[in-house]
């Protein structure tokens, strides 16, 4: 990060557009803004269109000779198919509600990441494509061909929006720029251009079952490690059961928890967990090798490669018999499970509708889907008094939560995850009304974004949650960030040291299983990290 | 200077000058009376169906509702029934809510960077008044009218006459008479809020930027009406009776086009048709977009009913089978379990 | 589709109140009320001001009138031919047009205008002796 301005600097930033009109400011593609263009191997491995070596910063962006057409024939498509797209393509009245909420505009002050505009990026083509006054009155009507620079602005602002959805939420007639975005990306792809960070994934991810590109055998030995280091720290003896056909419950999380920190420890959390359940209660989780994602990169390339990543879930979970899917702590896979997976592949009525083996509660907002939220399972389980939790463990911690943007948006749990906080830990503290629930603020990387090379992007998105989280650590001395989303997992403790160090990032099921006592279990001094409890610092140097 | 606002201020300029020269100067009264106003409706009705049947006509594939509360989950938590809704009736509301009282927009925030330390995030309600103030005072305008194209007068609308003219505002002096005819609120407060939408859309700087010729036309031309409505009530005065009986012409298809009308009528009449033509074709059909709109007119409900993609087709995946292949070996030796084993 | 069906009521609806003033009417043609006037208006050709004037503005000169009258003391009117007349509803006005039902409330029932003229004045102090032929 030496490369990037440091944080005084960049929050020196100027809102006020400049004076030449947005159609005649030409896109400038800047270094830390951007993300490196997508391998071609990963491309033809998907067997996704137009895979060669390409640079964003060269001129040439090798396009199939009749690019243009492609895009018009692709928009046309989608406004048929889409009735958000066409209806959002017409209606905005461009009142300006929007533009002060986007992270983006609030961290770069970009005119063109005001989401307003960001659409208009595309409604100036659509307008002198589709429309007749644009055809008519061309540029006075708001309508632009599409050229080669047209086509680089698409590509710059289309990446530096997370689909995160809180414009969506502030506009009176509910215009969605993910939708947008979405929209422009798939269109983007038509013609081969996507960005590394979301293409080699997903190939990976459609290959091995994960984003990672992780192996079977691979797979297990990270999970193995993690068996190990909780015995270290716990004493708790666990195994962990994969691809285990007749299983009450079949357990998909992102990939992400299984390799980066501190996800890591919310997978072990997870297992412990399950490990309790098994022994108290008899409960039968299994893991799956191939379906080892949870998250799905594929919906930031195209609905098609989003439901060709998806179908694993079901898939898996019809192949193992299983009674039903429980899903891990994880954002935009929770955006796709709750409004896209059924739709797209569904039914799955080889599942049962789900119902909790320990408290008997059926999850009736699930019936369809059979997909339940570890957070809603975990909160039940609380709720039944079936978790025996000694708060205290968590002492050492004060937390603030983090509503992930999909989770809130695109699902609305909001208070199943404070239930779990409230049960789990002493010291909790909300950050600003206007930075939570449904107004939620983005880590800034979401949507595919979360590469090294944008990390200025990542940190200018990023400003509003950081400094509302700064906010509480400064007002209440909030040391710990809780999220429930992988993708924050990975990314905060990046943001976390540039805007607001000392505050450390931890999923909720990380505390939980700091917090749970297992029968006859060892004296705990540390936590899963190994950080010694309060007051246990001398006992935990032993 | 500006080119968009410019642009669409000449634009209604020349409406005005073209209706009321064509009136005064060539007398084509029966034109811009009867004939532009029949086509004028006509344009309007056909114009919004097509539009409307033109969006009906996309698909609708996934159920995308942005979530604004908490879900409907475990019986003991309290969902959010309107911003969440899991209920036809849910849904109905918070698009009552929607189309009657702005809901979302009511949400404005302003972000402010203070001395580049602090964000903060103050509620901003300006937006929202003034939009509500236009909107309701414009329906209350509209409704008040037609008292010209009814008789006999409807109770309500009699009853909405005489709410707009609760205060009864009076002024008399040598110089100015304020009050009769008796004021009506709602022209005022449309007056005032358009204006202050204008003012808003040329005066911040980020509104400015994004804003269209499409934009500032229809502010200027609703400016248009308002005014020369104001004008003929208020100022110049014109004759009652013969103008409803031309309405009433128009009403009752018997159009007739009486003497002693005043130009300013025309022009009047004019900048109403001209927006009846220009809504079909622009952003005032928002007033039947929002309606159709999938993020706030869809249940939240998707987990527990499934939605059904009219053209979901089969994609390419990569099945247990293939995964299988590939990896059987590393799985055996990993001590995996596997479906084939060789 | 099911919400085709749907998108086809709301604009059957939307347009069943647009065309109210239609339906409402039947198609019947409402001709304007003719002003009536009595004998006496009748003779007297002149009002105040001229047809026109009085037409549009007819309020405004009552309004002056009475503010006159009433807060500044001062009755007569001098109009622009330099004719002088008593500033007084009751005494000048109706006593042409004492035919307040045909004369006054015709029009106003017409385009809806509810004057508060007679919240105060006596409808027609004259109408007994020369409202009706």
């Amino acid at each position: 990060m030496s490369d990037i301005p440091t944080a005084e600097e960049l929050i020196k930033i100027n809102h006020n557009p400049p004076a030449t009109d947005w159609m005649d400011t030409p896109v400038n593609i800047r270094k830390g803004m951007y993300c490196y263009a997508s391998n071609p191997k990963s491309v033809a491995y998907l067997g996704l269109p137009n895979a060669r070596k390409w640079n964003p910063l060269d001129d040439d962006w090798k396009l199939p000779e009749n690019w243009q057409q492609i895009l018009h024939e692709g928009f046309k498509e989608r406004l048929e198919r889409f009735r958000t797209f066409k209806v959002y393509m017409d209606i905005c009245v461009r009142c300006g509600a929007c533009a002060d909420k986007c992270h983006f505009f609030i961290g770069t002050g970009d005119p063109k990441n005001m989401p307003v505009l960001r659409a208009e990026l595309l409604r100036s083509v659509y307008r002198n494509d589709f429309t007749t006054a644009g055809k008519v009155l061309g540029k006075i009507a708001g309508a632009r061909e599409l050229t080669l620079d047209v086509l680089k602005e698409w590509w710059y602002y289309l990446f530096q929006c997370t689909e995160c959805r809180r414009c969506s939420v502030f506009c009176p007639y509910g215009i969605d720029t993910a939708e947008i975005t979405i929209m422009g990306r798939e269109l983007l792809n038509l013609i081969g251009l996507n960005i590394d960070w979301i293409a080699t994934p997903v190939a990976n991810c459609f290959r091995t079952g994960n984003h990672l590109g992780i192996q079977p055998h691979a797979f297990k030995d990270m999970l193995d490690f993690f068996v190990e280091d909780i015995e270290e720290v716990t004493g708790i003896d666990l195994e962990v059961s994969y691809q285990k056909k007749g299983a009450d419950i079949l357990f998909i999380t992102p990939s992400g928890d299984v390799f980066a920190d501190p996800g890591t420890y919310t997978c072990m959390g997870y297992m412990i967990l399950f490990d309790y359940l098994k022994k108290e209660y008899g409960l039968d989780v299994t893991w799956s090798t191939y379906a080892s994602e949870g998250g799905n990169f594929g919906f930031f390339t195209s609905h098609e490669t989003m439901k060709r990543l998806n179908a694993k879930m079901y898939a898996e979970a019809e192949r193992l018999g299983v009674k039903w899917i429980l899903g891990g702590e994880c954002g935009h896979m929770w955006r796709v499970v709750t409004q896209y997976m059924d739709t797209m592949n569904g039914p799955a009525n080889f599942l049962e509708e789900p119902v909790s083996p320990i408290t008997g509660t059926k999850f009736e907002n699930t019936k369809s889907t059979k997909m339940v939220h570890i957070v809603e399972f975990t909160a039940d389980l609380i709720k039944h008094g079936k978790l025996n939790l000694d708060k205290s463990r968590n002492d050492h911690l004060n937390i603030t939560f983090h509503d992930s943007c999909n989770t809130a948006r695109g699902m609305g749990m909001l208070d199943e995850p404070r239930y779990i906080i409230n049960n789990v830990c002493n010291n909790f503290h909300e950050m600003p009304a206007n930075t939570i629930r449904e107004q939620t603020f983005c880590c800034g990387s979401g949507s595919g974004l979360n590469a090294g090379e944008d990390m200025e992007l990542r940190m200018c998105g990023g400003l509003p949650r950081a400094h509302a989280v700064k906010h509480v650590h400064e007002k209440y001395g909030v040391n710990s960030l809780a999220c429930i989303c992988a993708l924050d997992r990975a990314v905060f403790p990046d943001l976390m040291d540039y805007w607001v160090p000392g505050v450390e990032v931890t999923g909720l099921h990380e505390m939980v299983a700091n917090a749970l006592v297992f029968p006859g279990e060892c004296k705990r001094t540390t936590d899963l990290r190994g950080e010694p409890l309060l007051g246990m610092e001398d006992e935990a140097d032993e | 200077m500006n080119v968009k606002y410019m642009f669409s201020l000449m634009a209604v300029v020349f409406l005005f000058l073209f209706s009321y020269l064509g009136a005064e100067v060539a007398g084509l009264k029966v034109l811009f009376g009867i004939i532009i106003p029949y086509v004028a409706i006509l344009i309007f009705v056909a114009g919004f169906v097509s539009r409307m049947m033109d969006w009906a006509a996309s698909a609708v594939p996934f159920a995308i509702p942005t979530t604004c509360g908490q879900q409907s989950s475990l019986p003991w938590i309290k969902q959010n029934r309107i911003d969440n809704p899991s209920t036809k009736t849910g849904v109905i509301i918070r698009m009552l809510l929607e189309i009657l009282c702005f809901r979302s927009l009511f949400r404005n925030t302003k972000m402010k960077i203070h001395q580049g330390q602090k964000i903060s995030y103050k509620l901003e309600i300006w937006l929202w008044v003034s939009a509500l103030a236009f909107h309701w005072a414009f329906l209350v305008v509209l409704v008040r009218h037609l008292r010209f194209f009814t008789e006999p007068i409807p109770g309500f609308v009699k009853f909405l006459e005489f709410m707009d003219g609760f205060f009864k505002i009076e002024f008399v002096d040598s110089f100015m008479q304020i009050g009769l005819p008796g004021i009506f609120m709602s022209g005022l407060v449309l007056l005032a809020a358009v204006s202050f939408l204008l003012v808003r859309r040329i005066m911040v700087p980020q509104v400015k930027y994004i804003s269209l010729a499409a934009d500032f036309f229809p502010l200027f031309l609703i400016i248009g009406i308002t005014v020369s409505g104001i004008y003929m009530r208020y100022v110049s005065k014109v004759d009652i009776v013969g103008i409803k009986e031309l309405t009433m012409g128009l009403a009752t298809l018997h159009p007739t086009i009486p003497e002693g009308i005043s130009s300013v009528f025309f022009v009047h009449l004019f900048f109403v048709c001209s927006l009846l033509v220009y809504i079909p074709f622009s952003k005032l059909m928002h007033m039947g977009g929002i309606f159709l709109s999938p993020t706030r007119n869809m249940l939240a409900n998707t987990r527990a009913f499934r939605h059904v993609n009219p053209w979901n087709y089969p994609v390419k995946t990569h099945t247990y089978e293939e995964y299988e292949d590939e990896f059987r070996e590393k799985m055996i030796d990993a001590g995996l379990p596997v479906d084939k084993k060789e | 589709m099911n919400d085709k069906s749907k998108i086809i009521a709301g604009l059957v609806i939307f347009f069943i109140i647009f065309a109210f003033p239609i339906w409402y009417n039947m198609f019947k043609s409402k001709p304007a009320p003719e002003l009536t006037l009595t004998e006496k208006a009748k003779a007297a050709k002149e009002c105040v001001r001229s047809k026109e004037y009085m037409t549009k503005n007819h309020m405004q000169l009552l309004d002056v009138w009475r503010d006159k009258v009433v807060r500044h003391d001062t009755r007569v009117y001098v109009n622009t031919e330099g004719k002088e007349f008593k500033m007084s509803l009751s005494n000048t006005c109706l006593d042409c047009h004492s035919n307040k039902a045909e004369f006054c409330d015709k029009c106003h029932d017409y385009a809806s205008v509810q004057p508060y003229c007679w919240d105060c004045h006596i409808d027609n102090p004259k109408e007994k002796n020369d409202g009706k032929q």
